[in-house]
């Protein structure tokens, strides 16, 4: 291996890049447009429910009710109306998600025993649907509780005796249970991939389709040569752009980071080994850029967002899904990422998953290393 | 022909197959050092796999073939640190400048950074690019092109140097340029293997080897072959009725081949008094206006000729 001619493939791709406004706008545009786009669209927390409700009673009692939802973070109150036919229809038009009816006579019926409440639910999105129903339940809980007391109260019992079980919870990591903390290092893991992935899926390619790959398969470059040369632009634009992941990341959406940047930097290097030469592979296979890209995209793009545990969590798969998951080396960076930005995890707490990602690496690109023939056969 | 010791490029009985086309059948010769070797033929003829082969791009699949002293198929990489190689098409990077290209081929083939600037300078100087350095590769004429790509493929100071149809598509003065390149580099000790399918550039050759249909047809000097190939005189018959005419010379005792060339008629004569004897006929077959004339064969005459004798080898004594 001469370290001369790596550093000649690597000036010559470099200026390739550079000249080729395609490979510019991948290392540049997509990772802030990526960023952007994923760190606002996905969204994984229920709050501001748009809610209706059915006043038929229109008493002090039924307002107090309603002012409960509404000083509430998790609703937001779109209508009042007198009867149920307005509601439904906010309901079909999808304005509302949730329709809260009041009976007529509410406080007389509470005097009496109990009243019945009823609540619509929009069940289209049954995850939402699951959520704010029980968002909604717990206001009237506490609400029916606080009746209680009072009644209790005006009947001269000590009420002080009647909270036997209080629970404190104290959310660890990520204290406001922001879904963005959780889905932000997750978008860096998956600009990541794409990005490296996408650029070394050009390289091989763009010399078989401009005619080059002749010529230089005549020369005595090495294929690990031509390897580690063609590659070496690209890591750097990785890291580069891991960095600009990490700034928006913090500096934007405001996740904290709480880790080493040792760790951060090392655990990117290697996960950055591991799509470039995926794309190298895929390069070296199809020989037409287009081709090699799009390869590219669907190797890396769909296991990163559905199996890493990006979006949805690894836990809660079924078993073979769980299985599968093992061989997406996103998967390894994503735990890693969330543990270094949220937990501040050391290098050491997390050996197993960079042990792996670091098998995963040397396996990939010791199979591009070899893939590439010279020779035209 | 057996591997002698000190030739640059020694071929033995060499084939290739793809698939069940043979594009190579049992191809031997040699070429010295400082020797240009022209290989002659048609589009598909064999004539660049030949060459791939010998730049270790393709493996033979029988046969020998040393390169600078190296077998090719067991040493290919040691072969490619010796060789010069400019492809059929032009394929450097048309999105590097000028210098970009010669650097980077430079470096590639192991030029010291001592040397690389010096080299620079004469492969611009030599392709006649002083001042245009750094302009990108692909908006160069076609002209420029070819000798950009040939100062990039002798930088490094090559042993053998295969140029696959380096003059295609370039313009007549451009072809007469680079051969006088081709011959300063054969001076300087550099074994050139050129191919081409312009018949004239065969004259540029010290030798020439003839290919077609993937066999080596004849292997000779330009003028050597020239005569070889007529097998005695060619002469050139000019009358109104060409077809009568061939008709009638075809028959004259002496009168190997007659065939329609242009708007005259080529007869190939094994005997010296023949050129009597086709007017003598003529002329009794009422063709008054017929005049017979002894011409010197060109190349295309002989490549023609050879072929035909190639295809029906027991009814010919010249070929090779």
């Amino acid at each position: 291996m001469r370290w001369r001619r790596i550093v000649a493939v690597a000036r010559k791709e470099a200026l390739q890049v550079v000249r080729d406004p395609r490979s510019l706008m991948i290392a540049l545009l997509l990772p802030l447009m990526q960023m952007f786009l994923l760190g606002y669209g996905v969204k994984l927390d229920v709050d501001r429910i748009p809610l209706c409700v059915v006043d038929e009673d229109g008493s002090q009692g039924s307002r107090e009710l309603v002012e409960r939802f509404t000083s509430s973070r998790y609703f937001a109150l779109r209508a009042v109306d007198r009867t149920v036919a307005p509601a439904v229809r906010h309901i079909d038009l999808g304005e509302c998600r949730l329709a809260l009816v009041l009976p007529p006579r509410l406080a007389e019926r509470l005097a009496g025993g109990g009243a019945t409440l009823q609540l619509l639910v929009d069940g289209t999105d049954s995850n939402t649907a699951t959520i704010a129903a029980g968002y909604a339940r717990n206001v009237i809980d506490s609400h029916a509780t606080m009746l209680q007391l009072q009644a209790l109260e005006r009947h001269g019992y000590p009420t002080h005796a009647l909270r036997p079980l209080d629970v404190r919870p104290r959310v660890w990591f990520n204290e406001d249970l922001e879904s963005s903390y959780f889905i932000i290092p997750g978008v860096v893991a998956l600009v990541m991939s794409v990005i490296g992935s996408q650029l070394s899926s050009l390289t091989i390619a763009r010399e078989w389709e401009r005619g080059t790959m002749e010529l230089l398969v005549s020369t005595p470059v090495t294929r690990l040569e031509l390897m580690i040369g063609k590659l070496a632009p690209y890591f750097a634009i990785g890291l580069v752009d891991a960095a600009i992941c990490v700034l928006v990341a913090v500096g934007w959406f405001g996740v904290p980071f709480r880790g080493a940047l040792v760790t951060l930097l090392g655990t990117t290097s290697l996960f950055l080994s591991v799509v470039l030469a995926i794309g190298y592979l895929v390069s070296v296979s199809i020989r037409s850029q287009v081709g090699a890209s799009q390869v590219a995209l669907v190797l890396t793009m769909l296991p990163t967002t559905l199996l890493s545990g990006f979006t949805f969590p690894i836990d809660q798969m079924p078993a073979v899904v769980q299985g599968v998951t093992t061989l997406v080396s996103a998967r390894y960076y994503v735990t890693i990422l969330k543990a270094i930005f949220l937990k501040g995890s050391s290098a050491l707490e997390l050996a197993l998953p960079i042990a792996c990602l670091a098998l995963y690496a040397a396996v990939v690109v010791a199979l591009a290393a070899r893939a590439f023939r010279k020779t035209l056969d | 022909m057996s591997a002698v010791s000190g030739a640059a490029i020694s071929v033995d009985r060499l084939g290739k197959r793809f698939g069940d086309f043979a594009a190579l059948t049992d191809v031997s010769f040699d070429v010295e050092p400082g020797e240009v070797m022209g290989f002659l033929g048609p589009n598909g003829a064999g004539k660049s796999t030949l060459i791939r082969i010998l730049c270790g791009l393709l493996r033979p699949s029988g046969g020998r073939a040393r390169v600078a002293g190296l077998d090719v198929a067991a040493d290919p990489e040691a072969v490619r640190r010796r060789i010069g190689y400019m492809s059929q098409r032009f394929s450097l990077y048309d999105d590097l400048s000028v210098a970009e290209n010669l650097r980077f081929f430079g470096r590639i083939y192991g030029v010291t950074a001592r040397d690389i600037g010096e080299r620079l300078r004469a492969a611009v100087e030599m392709a006649d690019l002083t001042g245009r350095e750094d302009v990108p590769a692909g908006s160069l004429a076609g002209g420029w092109k070819q000798r950009l790509a040939l100062g990039c493929a002798i930088l490094h100071r090559p042993q053998v140097l295969f140029l696959d149809e380096p003059t295609s598509g370039v313009d007549p003065s451009s072809r007469r340029r680079f051969w006088s390149l081709i011959h300063d580099l054969a001076g300087q000790g550099v074994s050139v293997l050129v191919s081409t399918h312009y018949m004239d550039e065969a004259e540029y050759c010290m030798r020439v080897a003839m290919i077609a249909a993937g066999r080596l047809i004849a292997l000779g000097a330009p003028h050597e072959l020239k005569q070889r190939s007529a097998g005695g005189t060619l002469l050139e018959v000019a009358c109104a009725d060409t077809a009568h005419a061939l008709e009638i010379a075809a028959t004259v005792a002496g009168v190997r081949d007659a065939a329609v060339f242009g708007n005259t008629v080529h007869v190939t004569a094994t005997l010296p008094q023949a050129r009597d004897a086709v007017l003598a006929a003529l002329v009794t077959a009422g063709l008054a206006d017929a005049r017979v004339r002894a011409i010197p064969p060109s190349m295309e005459d002989m490549f023609v000729h050879l072929v035909q004798a190639a295809r029906a080898p027991a009814a010919d004594r010249s070929t090779a």
